[in-house]
């Protein structure tokens, strides 16, 4: 699942960022970010204009998004073990 | 001396508490310059540590990444790696780091250590760490990082002593430099995370009172309402505690300049004092306490951590006229002055949405105009009630506001599509947490903003006074002269010449003269108008004979023009200086009189036909 389709709230993990063309700076930034495979995180807010940007909180961190940006992670939702 | 001068280069991601580091050991005493051929600040300070010895402290843009993605991150990563052009390397790397974000932080810490040059680590913000119960074990973190690793807490006195002792001391060794590909990028977070899970315990990932406040403050309705209701008080504040003493100011200036007029031969000198030199000093002034007022509130939004949420709110707003969430902090400055909020732009990192936002920013409504609508709308528009509660001169402002935010809005959309890079830019904007502003932050950022403002109009208004006194007082007029005075000076002359120009948008002589100084600053137009028509100071006496003098239409035709129009040199200037670019001026001075012409013709041809 991307996690530009993640409802809100729910927790999930990243798999990877995708590039969306070749050599794409966004993509890097967002695995600089701490956007890299096994990350938990969770979409805690959403823009209040078409749904745009999204707030995502990962580790201690909050960033927004605009949704074509979080459309390059890749994420699973974990059942909760 | 000179021997013994240790040059400290401070990095770190944003938000890390770098800024404040700097002010708490230089005591905010320090060297704003530009890199050369760009616009990113460079920021030094120097300070003497307990040893005697001078340590030259240099402040670089906060930085996520090596991997650099602006003007900014690279330069960063030059002056690190010690081949940034014209500047020495630094003798010592300080690695500031949130301890409460060491997730985010500590990458790039290990990123900062691979460039194999002696870094000390801070561990700043130490204090909300132990206030949110997190523990970290410092011992074993500086010996797994191999790099000294000191608390500090840069917002206490004295909080940053632990770092002094330290960077007094002797130098670190460096670690062994180490390549930058890609396998070792992906490494770099599996290092921090084995360094997290043997030094760090947190008992939450997040504040408490962040998650609570972000419920409301982002929330689609309420947080728009939120939004809404603290613009509405910065504004009601400014007007409110700002313009009482703007007219303070002015009528001490007025009453200074008359004390000397009476010490003075009536004459020309006389007026160049009084009008020129008092009236002008007094105009320059007065818009002081607005502007501090408002840029005291911007200051506290921001130190607060507000105002990148209410960044997140528009950004979509802004992005579908080709900006960006982040110019919503430099054009809320322009609503004070142009200048500041232009420089203000510094803090969009992106080169293309940091130009639309310059380009755009002197549409918003300037304190500088406020003198000159207070003067017509109190001279044309009659104070009635519309819809039994607005007083329809108030509705006349408030359209004059939306004007600018409306054309602003639409010059964005024109120019997000005939801009040539259509590519993607991010928005990736981390939210800092809440945070209570401190006192002497505050006074800092305004004195900065404050003097910045002074030291631009100042001299432009002075100046400009001084040569539209002389211009409209020389040559005098021919023996049994009939007409003002005026009408016989250099001023005459081009107010008439200017005139073919702007007869078309409902202009006369005296009035596209007063375009004149208007153009060095917009305010003293009042000023210029009252010369030419041989009025007192005195707004009221100004505002009857314009309103005998010049039709509804016209009147109407210029609130317009001075909604839109090119104005003010400074704005100019500091554009030319910001984007380092004589064509991003001609751009912003030749799309602007367009609109100006445009929008007052369409204005005053309509308004003269239904007159
Ligand atoms: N409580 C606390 N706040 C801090 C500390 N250091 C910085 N801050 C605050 O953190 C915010 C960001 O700091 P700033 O110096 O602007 O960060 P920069 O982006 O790295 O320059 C400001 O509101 C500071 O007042 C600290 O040690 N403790
Ligand atoms: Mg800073």
């Amino acid at each position: 699942m991307r996690l530009s389709e993640l409802p809100k709230g729910s927790p999930a993990v990243v798999d990877r960022v995708d590039d969306a063309h070749a050599s794409d700076p966004i993509a890097q930034r967002l695995r600089d970010l701490g956007f890299v495979d096994g990350e938990p995180l969770r979409v805690v807010a959403i823009g209040p204009m078409g749904g745009d940007p999204l707030l995502i909180q990962i580790g201690s961190t909050r960033f927004a998004l605009r949704r074509a940006e979080a459309a390059r992670v890749s994420v699973r939702v974990e059942v909760a073990a | 001396m000179s021997a013994s001068t240790l040059k400290i280069a401070l990095v770190g991601n944003p938000n890390c508490g770098k800024t404040a580091l700097f002010n708490q050991l230089t005591g905010g005493r320090q060297k704003v310059a530009n890199y050369a051929g760009v616009t990113v600040e460079r920021k030094e300070g120097r300070f003497t540590a307990p040893s005697g010895r001078v340590l030259q402290l240099l402040d670089l843009p906060g930085t996520y990444s090596f991997e650099a993605n602006s003007p900014d991150e690279q330069i960063t990563r030059d002056v690190c790696a010690g081949n940034y052009p014209g500047e020495t390397p630094p003798d010592l790397i300080v690695c500031v780091a949130d301890a409460t974000n060491l997730r985010l932080h500590l990458r790039f810490v290990l990123e900062v250590k691979r460039l194999g040059r002696p870094v000390v680590l801070a561990l700043n913000m130490m204090d909300t760490a132990r206030q949110r119960g997190i523990v970290i074990d410092v011992p074993q973190l500086q010996e797994r990082l191999g790099l000294p690793v000191v608390e500090t807490i840069a917002v206490k006195r004295g909080g940053a002593r632990a770092l002094i002792e330290r960077v007094d001391g002797e130098v670190p060794a460096a670690a062994p430099v180490q390549a930058d590909d890609a396998a070792s990028r992906a490494d770099l977070h599996a290092q921090v995370r084995e360094l997290l899970a043997a030094t760090v315990t947190m008992p939450r990932a997040t504040a408490v009172i962040d998650d609570a406040l972000d419920r409301w403050t982002l929330h689609s309705v309420f947080g728009l309402m939120i939004l809404a209701v603290v613009m509405f008080l910065v504004f009601q504040a400014v007007y409110s505690i700002g313009k009482p003493m703007t007219d303070l100011i002015g009528d001490g200036f007025g009453w200074m300049g008359a004390q000397a007029a009476a010490l003075m031969p009536a004459g020309p000198l006389q007026s160049l004092v009084t009008d020129g030199l008092f009236g002008g000093i007094g105009t320059v002034l007065g818009f002081l306490p607005e502007i501090l007022v408002l840029f005291l509130f911007i200051i506290v939004l921001e130190e607060s951590g507000y105002l990148p949420r209410a960044a997140f709110l528009l950004d979509r707003l802004m992005l579908s006229v080709g900006l960006t969430g982040r110019s919503f902090i430099p054009l809320l400055s322009s609503f004070a002055c142009a200048i500041p909020g232009i420089m203000g732009t510094r803090s969009i990192q992106d080169p293309r949405d940091r130009l639309a936002t310059i380009l755009i920013a002197p549409l918003m409504t300037c304190s500088a105009r406020l003198p000159v609508y207070a003067l017509l709308i109190g001279a044309f528009i009659p104070t009635r009630r519309v819809f039994g509660v607005f007083n329809l001169q108030g509705v006349v402002l408030f359209a004059l506001y939306l004007a600018g935010i409306l054309g602003a809005m639409a010059v964005g959309w024109v120019m997000k599509h005939i801009r040539r890079d259509k590519s993607e830019h991010a928005l990736l904007m981390e939210l800092p947490s809440y945070r209570l502003p401190k006192v002497r932050d505050v006074a800092i950022g305004l004195y900065e903003r404050g003097a910045i403002f002074m030291k631009r109009l100042t001299g432009v208004i002075l100046g400009l006074t001084i040569l539209m006194w002389f211009i409209s007082t020389f040559p005098s007029p021919p023996e049994g002269a009939t007409g003002a005075a005026i009408e016989y000076s250099f001023a005459g002359y081009i107010g008439r010449a200017l005139h073919y120009v702007f007869a078309p948008i409902g202009f006369n002589w005296q009035i596209s003269l007063a375009l004149i100084p208007a153009f060095a600053a917009r305010e003293t137009a009042v000023a210029a108008l009252a010369t030419v028509y041989l009025v007192g100071g005195e707004a009221s006496g100004l505002g009857q004979a314009l309103a005998g003098q010049i039709s509804l239409a016209s009147a109407l035709s210029l609130l317009v023009w001075f909604a839109y129009a090119p104005q003010c040199m400074s704005t100019l200037a500091v554009i030319r200086r910001e984007t380092d670019s004589w064509r991003n001026v001609a751009i912003s001075f030749g799309y602007m009189f367009v609109l100006a012409y445009a929008a007052s013709f369409v204005v005053y041809q309509v308004a003269s036909a239904l007159a």
